[in-house]
């Protein structure tokens, strides 16, 4: 018993070790001198060098501002379309609702990612192209949001809705003071899964931005990635560290109460 | 639990011939003057959503679907309607067989070993283990990178010669110098493991949230009876984490379709599209080939792979989820 | 009484002139890739501020648009929903793809005087080649480069070759190559001879040879593609033997972003890279190093490189002027040394090496006379209607043979059916 204990622990370190290594080669890289990249000796000098490369390189101060806005800003969004729109499908009945979440399923599949010529054109028609908005529309209404939150607006008990019903209490106001509070967990992970995916948002952000007041990290990163002259991982790797580091800071941090908060219930 | 079922419900306020694919609760058998005006609450609610939905999916979906059956416009000649061609093209292309192909492979290698590793990660993080918070935030690092930010150092652990992997290898095995990414029959296998890097620390989040809400009891009051840590697995814990790997698996499966940004600073689809997947395809033609029209029929495929696979998931999942 | 109002008014008027003058300052927006790193960014805006300044009749609104290929999509893109810029920096052999766009037009309807058209003729004839087509000319060279070899002098010194001289043929590389080429006792390579990297974009260094061998790849009107000659058969079974048969290249696809640190790291004794790579390594290589030519086989070649100014269809006769205007500024002497000397890449007007501020760089590192050098041999790098799909095709054939999955004779000949198919329409 014991003896299995150990094993596990040890490969569950040993897979500890290999999944935190790009972060550790990324710190490696960032703190020594360019000619370190490939050569991991003990004493080798630290720096800072690689930073102020990466600070000068671009703004990127303002890249982690834009896409904090563009984060909250979708969140925000999805959690207002998808909860009246879950509440929609899972308490209310009227034509059509079938073929309509059937119309919201499909938005799993087609991706905005896929659609970006024809939305490019939408956003000139809506005159923001290069505006955090734009980057942001395409993803407020989540189809995968509303049917995560439907499915868990189903698990609420009908007695808690109709009484509430009875006594006289708004569909506003059962939403707000029955449903919501009981799908907590539900937002926590979908909002994980929103963060996680607009943080690391590439292509569409690239497309429809142009300048430095609307671009996020990502795009900004990619100005080390255009290689004609070679790959300089110190200094993209300190860029990386400087943009991902609040979140990891925030991670490390809060890790105890955001992972428990999380965990209280999970996703049903 | 319920089964997909096919229902006609005439009088009860669903029109005759609606699917009913997912489950419904029946909360609204109402009466008389109630029903218009649930009607219009329902709408209304529905309709902010709808609106987006339909303008930055459905419709730019539609008019997809529509130029996948015209020629490509040019500047000095506008599209032109070719009826089937450009499917016919797409089934001579040999370039698409291998990238359907390649997808296919890249979905069988990522999504069972990214969800088993979720939960393996998440099994061991929720016991007692020395240094628990290290080994939690190591798991979770992928979520926080950005991931053409760390195709990036992937790239340098690949690098034959004094790449990490090669002087670990060289290092510890005298093994010589291995193109990982320049080598067509590995190229592919090497982008996998950068996603289950990627996918597996960000699902066991979720498997640990899962793992958290089964209480402790059921599981003790096994070990009493003698059950073996994997019977409880087995038995108890697997089926109640059922729900999450329905969420988790939705992701992985959409997520195996869309993660393409690594393979930009990895192979580039290379060498000869062997790490080429669909959607890298789609924007290769799309966006460098500038054939828009073909790109809409992959796009088309890719549509109708995605709602096979999405259908047969939720058939399977719905009658082996238990929504409490 | 009449007076003040009178002076008012005219003082209002005065007023309301300037700020339409201002207001009509002419907007311009200007889309450029970066390929060598984060301090071209920084140059080009501050060209691009100090032009401003100079012309306050001008707003220029300089976009970094990502790698060559996101700059080209972000400008097809913004033109098809309507939005085109003015100008943009895309690479040269993306002409044809532009002309069937219908996106740009030629600079020629700008350059009515005597003086404009002795500008054009201005340029390296090897940059213009990729830059007119049908009499006109369509593209500006500004960050123009060429491939090079780079060699470690200490590499060579070690292995008993005169560290001053680097190999000349394509015979001469493989025989250096050979000595070169480092095992360690268990047999395996810690240095190779020489490092011909090939992904992305394979065929770039490919054409290096190809050339050499006296093959041209595709005609000037970029409809016709000479894949299957046999001089390109040859080239490419010289580069797969450099690997196979010769030993002193890494075999299977070589990663281009790695390849000066391997340089750096002397895994590779020489490598072929581009010039935009000068200053990358002049900081950073912690030996020696020399700079040359690629090595001839019938005759010295390579191909051009980078990108070209585009004026866009859309921009208004006075937006279109003002570019001009601004192109034939960044071009202008002063400007462009300062641009090849941050870069590396190859000022692409003679008269740029004659500046002082040249002849001063020159002299304290004359490899970056060698780029210059060559152009003498350098030929259009492939460009054809259809560029990118072509290119693809052409990329795809020397991928499948320098991985060994097709020999090299089958898969140019499928790689110019293929061609031949797309380009029949160009015809």
């Amino acid at each position: 018993m014991t003896f299995d204990r150990l094993l596990n622990a040890l490969a569950a370190w040993i897979l500890a070790l290999v999944w935190v290594l790009p972060l550790a080669y990324a710190v490696w890289t960032a703190f020594h001198p360019a000619a370190y990249e490939a050569r991991f000796e003990l004493f080798a000098p630290l720096t800072l060098e690689n930073f102020v490369k990466a600070w000068d390189a671009a703004p990127f101060a303002r890249y982690f501002l834009n896409t904090f806005i563009l984060v909250t800003m979708v969140l925000a969004g999805q959690f207002f379309l998808c909860t009246l729109a879950a509440f929609s499908f899972a308490r209310f009945d009227f034509p059509g609702r079938n073929i309509l979440f059937a119309l919201v399923l499909l938005q799993l599949l087609v991706m905005p990612d896929i659609l970006m010529v024809e939305n490019y054109q939408t956003m000139r028609l809506l005159d923001l192209v290069d505006s955090i908005p734009a980057i942001a529309l395409p993803y407020v209404a989540s189809g995968f949001g509303i049917f995560l939150l439907r499915q868990t607006f189903m698990t609420v008990p009908k007695e808690l809705d109709e009484a509430a019903r009875i006594e006289g209490a708004s569909f506003l106001t059962i939403l707000w003071k029955v449903y919501i509070p009981l799908a907590k967990p539900t937002y926590l992970a979908y909002g994980l899964v929103s963060v996680s995916h607009h943080w690391n948002n590439f292509l569409w952000p690239l497309i429809v931005t142009n300048s430095v007041e609307t671009r996020p990290v990502t795009v900004g990163l990619s100005v080390f990635s255009a290689v004609d002259s070679g790959v300089e991982w110190s200094v993209i790797n300190a860029a990386t560290l400087m943009t991902s580091g609040p979140l990891l800071l925030a991670f490390l941090l809060f890790q105890r109460q955001f992972v428990q908060s999380f965990m209280r219930a999970g996703i049903k | 639990m319920h089964r997909p079922s096919f229902r006609f419900q005439g009088l009860s306020g669903r029109f005759p011939g609606d699917i009913d694919i997912f489950r419904t609760t029946d909360i609204s058998v109402m009466r008389g003057s109630k029903f218009r005006r649930e009607w219009i609450t329902g709408w209304l609610l529905l309709l902010p959503a709808l609106v987006f939905l339909f303008a930055f999916t459905h419709i730019p979906a539609v008019t997809t679907i529509l130029n996948s059956f015209f020629s490509t416009p040019r500047g000095r000649r506008p599209a032109k309607f070719v009826g089937l061609d450009n499917y016919e093209q797409m089934i001579g292309d040999p370039v698409f067989w291998k990238v359907l192909w390649n997808n296919l492979w890249f979905a069988l290698g990522t999504i069972p070993v990214s969800v088993a590793l979720a939960i393996v990660m998440a099994l061991w993080v929720n016991e007692k283990l020395a240094g628990r918070s290290f080994v939690r935030m190591a798991y979770f690092t992928p979520t926080v990178l950005p991931l053409i930010a760390v195709a990036n150092i992937w790239l340098f652990f690949y690098t034959p010669g004094f790449g990490l992997f090669d002087q670990i290898t060289g290092f510890l095995l005298g093994w010589p110098a291995t193109n990982y990414l320049g080598n067509p029959d590995s190229a592919l296998n090497a982008i996998i493991v950068v996603t289950v890097w990627k996918e597996a620390g960000f699902f066991m989040i979720f498997y640990l949230a899962a793992l958290q809400s089964i209480p402790v009891t059921l599981k003790e009051a096994a070990q009493i009876e003698g059950a073996g840590r994997w019977t409880v697995f087995r038995r108890i814990t697997f089926p109640l984490l059922m729900p999450t790997t329905l969420f988790v698996c939705v992701n992985a499966v959409i997520n195996s379709f869309r993660l393409v940004d690594h393979i930009f600073i990895l192979t580039d689809g290379g060498p000869d599209n062997a790490s080429a997947l669909l959607l890298f395809y789609i924007y290769e033609v799309a966006f460098r080939f500038w054939e828009t029209a073909y790109g809409a029929t992959l796009t088309v495929a890719l549509l109708v792979l995605l709602s096979l696979l999405a259908l047969g998931q939720f058939f399977f999942f719905d009658r082996k989820v238990h929504y409490r | 009484m009449l007076k003040s109002f009178f002076l008012k008014a005219v003082a209002a008027t005065a007023l309301s002139f300037s700020t339409w003058a201002s207001a009509q300052a002419v907007d311009l927006q200007f889309y450029f890739p970066v390929a060598v790193g984060g301090k071209a960014a920084d140059t080009i805006q501050g060209l691009t501020d100090e032009y401003v300044a100079k012309n306050p009749d001008v707003t220029i609104d300089a976009v970094y648009a990502g790698s060559y290929q996101d700059t080209v999509a972000k400008a097809i893109t913004a033109s098809r929903g309507g939005n085109p810029p003015q100008l943009s920096v895309i690479l040269a052999v993306d002409m044809f793809t532009l002309i069937d766009e219908d996106l740009i037009i030629p600079f020629d309807d700008y350059l009515s005087t005597d003086e404009d058209r002795k500008w054009v003729d201005g340029f390296y004839p090897a940059f213009m080649e990729n830059s007119q087509t049908g009499g006109k000319t369509y593209g500006i060279p500004f960050q123009r480069s060429t491939p090079v070899l780079y060699w470690n002098k200490e590499a060579f010194k070690a292995a008993g070759l005169d560290p001053e001289v680097a190999p000349a043929t394509w015979d001469e590389m493989v025989e250096f190559g050979k000595k070169l080429t480092m095992k360690d006792a268990s047999g395996n390579v810690t240095q190779w001879g020489v490092r011909i990297p090939s992904s992305g974009f394979p065929y770039w260094l490919f054409q290096g040879l190809a050339i050499e061998n006296g093959a041209i790849l595709a005609n000037a009107e970029g409809n016709k593609t000479n894949f299957d000659d046999p001089k390109v058969v040859e080239a490419l079974d010289y580069m797969v033997d450099l690997s196979t048969e010769y030993e002193i290249m890494a075999p299977g696809i070589i990663e281009w972003g790695a390849t000066p640190k391997a340089f750096f790291e002397g895994q590779t004794a020489m490598m072929w890279t581009t010039t935009g790579n000068l200053t990358n390594v002049r900081e950073n290589a912690p030996f020696e190093f020399g700079v040359a030519m690629l090595p001839e086989k019938v005759q010295r070649g390579a191909p051009t490189g980078g990108g070209n100014f585009y004026l866009f269809k859309g921009a208004s006769d006075e937006q279109a002027k003002a570019a001009v205007k601004f192109v034939q500024w960044i071009t202008a002497p002063e400007q462009s040394a300062k641009w090849t000397i941050a870069t590396g890449y190859v000022a692409p007007r003679p008269e740029t090496w004659e500046t002082d501020t040249m002849k001063a760089y020159a002299a304290d590192f004359p490899q970056a006379l060698v780029a210059r050098d060559q152009l003498e041999f350098a030929k259009a790098e492939l460009s054809t209607y259809q560029n990118q799909r072509i290119t693809g095709i052409f990329n795809d054939a020397l991928d499948a043979a320098i991985t060994g999955k097709k020999d090299a004779a089958t898969a140019l000949k499928e790689a110019q059916a293929k061609a031949d198919e797309i380009l029949a329409e160009y015809r």
